[in-house]
């Protein structure tokens, strides 16, 4: 008998999917208020699991040259500038001459930029649009710009500055869509609660890529499967830390089980919020969201959407059941509408 | 308020924008009609202006196949009704089309499997989550019966006596049986789509689940009777000018609601999109029009048969098209989840 939480709401998703006395839930907790960029758990990844190449070219649009988590990138670090204080005493640019954000233009051609990662659809190109008013907002100072900030407007021009960076990766979600709409069963639930893709079964079907509400999973264009973050499974089996949290040299990337985890990164907000950064908040550790929890959660250091991550997520499969419902009606309809037109009265 | 024309100056901002809003620019689209000024400014923060959400990777052989099942489900219908009506003429046009479409349809959906020779991994499983797995047992319930009831219609040109010839007396039965059976299955072939693409992140497609069952299933018979109407005898075609105006009916009210969605219905409305689906719905109408004015005329049978197979053409890629879109373009995915978290935390006052 399914959980009546099967489709939505908390649950734990590893005795839901049919394990008796399972290990407790694993996860990542990504604290981007220590992440220095330094893309050592993309690499790292890349090289325990084999994950081929994802091309060598600038994007043109900041120091992310990954751009997004694709087929052949697990691990993606974002990268923003934004002209705000970054929430401690000392003006990170005192004595340096700061200035106008890089225009719009410059932005919105950025933003036109795409990269061959052999995958599908990878990082196609953004919205110009969207671009444009990132960079003519608070949000976006222009990386890389052609001069060190500000030079040439001088001292009173000056803006303070910070930079974002946040390590993404897949969120293995208690009620993960990928899974719930994948037709073989190639993607799957294991022991640890985290979502897998099985590569010798999946045909490339290309559902879970469409139903993934973060934008993670994709297509490898050479081979024709869907590949994702497995959470390193195969090295927690014999209980060791996936690769990329071993690698993070600031522990911005914390592996362990979830429960640690998100009484870990409680504390951690609530320490950032005593030393004076109040935009400190989390990210995807709530079983009541969307999707039920995020198995990988973040601290982030503003709103989601400007790490390029959804707001407010939820799992398409919550509506599954009202839409066989409209699907059986138009079924019904469709039947009576061939009765009718056969069965009446022929002119 | 400068329009739409962006990109815009960055000098140019009113209010003092919090993380919340990230800045105060307010797009105004160029809309008419009531709907369009529901649709919120597109006032939201994004990533670069990357997509936030992965495109589908679907080729144009789903849309392809939405309107290949849709006219081998419909056609399975009318071959059941002309069957359980006498009309021997509609009832092959029916079942031959019915076949057509479904192999069309299986080969569209093997081919833009990024593994085609992994299809039979369809059948590995039946899942009630996903409506793909549905799908595939639908179509593995409905094929071979249209098929069977396809091949029955050959019957008269066997001999007329030996072995082959006990074949043709029984075709006839095992014909009428296998036609039923499809027919049966055929409401659940046209109609699943509807969910196999609102089962999906793409906000377009998913936003819309009400409405997609019916303007399939509308799409579907519409579509169905278009070929009839091109194929088959005119003494036998007076159901299917009914069904076509039940078709419409169909389509065009559970679809009404398409461009009502606010912000994620836009793409139904504008851009290549929204072009496809307005032409879709204009031939729909012109297409049943005719039919229900062509009486004996074969001419203007098939002019009518002709905009309905195109009607559903157009609006099946028209769909399809739409939901690219809304995945493509971060606004669709930030701006109502943004309006979804101001709601819920409606009493709380936003700076």
């Amino acid at each position: 008998m399914p959980h009546v939480n099967s489709l939505y709401g908390p649950l734990d998703p590893a005795p839901d999917a049919g394990y008796v006395d399972p290990p407790p839930r694993m996860g990542f907790f990504t604290d981007t208020s220590v992440c220095i960029g330094c893309k050592a758990c993309e690499v790292a990844c890349k090289e325990w699991n084999d994950v081929p190449t994802s091309g060598l070219d600038l994007l043109g649009m900041s120091y992310d040259n990954t751009g997004a988590l694709t087929a052949n990138s697990w691990r993606h670090v974002a990268f923003v500038e934004q002209p705000r204080s970054a929430g401690w005493a000392t003006p990170a640019f005192e004595h340096e001459p700061d200035g106008p954000p890089i225009s719009p233009e410059t932005a919105a051609v950025g933003a036109r930029t795409g990269t061959d990662t052999g995958t599908d659809p990878g990082l196609p190109p953004g919205s110009p649009a969207a671009a444009a008013r990132m960079s003519g907002g608070p949000e976006f100072l222009g990386m890389p710009g052609a001069q060190p900030p500000g030079r040439g407007t001088g001292v009173e021009q000056r803006t303070d500055f910070r930079w974002l960076m946040m390590s993404d990766v897949c969120k293995h979600c208690t009620h993960a869509a990928c899974l719930d709409v994948c037709p073989t069963g190639s993607l799957f639930r294991t022991e640890f609660g985290t979502v897998v893709v099985q590569e010798d079964i999946c045909n490339g079907c290309g559902y879970c890529i469409s139903a993934c509400p973060y934008g993670v999973i994709d297509q490898r264009k050479d081979d024709g499967r869907a590949w994702k973050c497995t959470l390193c499974y195969d090295r927690l089996g014999v209980g060791m830390t996936p690769a990329c949290a071993k690698a993070c040299p600031t522990e911005s990337i914390q592996y362990g089980a979830l429960d640690d985890l998100r009484e870990r990164a409680a504390a951690r907000v609530a320490t950032l919020h005593e030393q004076g950064v109040p935009d400190a908040r989390l990210y995807g550790h709530d079983p009541n969201d969307g999707v039920g929890g995020d198995g990988a959660f973040f601290l982030l250091l503003d709103e989601p959407e400007v790490y390029g991550l959804p707001p407010d997520p939820i799992v398409t499969t919550r509506d599954l059941p009202a839409m066989w419902k409209r699907a059986g009606l138009a079924a019904l309809a469709m039947a009576a509408a061939t009765a009718l037109a056969f069965l009446g009265r022929q002119p | 308020m400068t329009g739409a024309t962006s990109p815009e100056p960055a000098g140019r901002r009113e209010s003092p924008a919090g993380p919340d809003q990230p800045d105060g620019q307010r797009r105004r689209r160029a809309g008419h009609g009531g709907e369009q000024l529901t649709v919120p400014p597109a006032d939201f923060a994004s990533y670069y202006g990357r997509p936030i959400l992965k495109p589908p990777v679907w080729k144009h052989d789903i849309a392809g196949y939405l309107f290949t099942g849709g006219l081998a489900a419909g056609s399975s219908l009318i071959g059941a009704g002309a069957q359980l009506t006498g009309r021997p003429g509609l009832r092959a046009v029916g079942r031959w089309a019915a076949l057509g479409g479904v192999a069309a349809s299986t080969y569209l959906l093997v081919h833009d499997l990024g593994r085609p020779d992994r299809f039979h991994h369809m059948l590995r499983v039946a899942k009630l989550t996903s409506p793909m797995s549905i799908g595939t047992w639908i179509l593995t319930a409905f094929g071979p019966m249209a098929g069977v009831a396809a091949v029955a219609e050959l019957a008269p040109l066997l001999p007329r006596h030996g072995p082959l010839g006990l074949a043709r007396r029984v075709a006839p039965t095992v014909g009428n049986v296998a036609g039923l059976a499809a027919a049966a299955t055929a409401p659940a072939l046209a109609t699943y789509t509807g969910v196999l693409l609102a089962d999906t992140a793409v906000p377009a497609w998913h936003d819309a689940y009400p409405s997609l069952p019916f303007v399939f299933a509308g799409s579907a018979l519409a579509a169905a009777s278009g070929v009839g109407l091109i194929a088959a005898p005119a003494a036998q075609t007076a159901p299917l000018r009914k069904l076509a105006l039940a078709a419409a009916t169909i389509e065009l009210v559970g679809g009404r609601r398409l461009e009502r969605l606010g912000l994620t219905g836009e793409p139904y409305g504008h851009g290549r999109s929204g072009r496809l689906v307005m032409a879709g719905r204009a031939l729909l109408a012109v297409g049943t029009a005719t039919a229900l004015l062509s009486r004996r005329s074969r001419i203007l049978s098939a002019i009518s048969g002709a905009a309905l197979v195109a009607s559903s053409v157009a609006t099946r890629f028209g769909v399809f098209e739409a939901g690219r879109v809304s995945a493509r373009d971060p606004k669709y995915t930030v701006v109502p989840q943004r309006e979804r978290l101001a709601q819920k935390n409606e009493p709380a006052t936003r700076p």
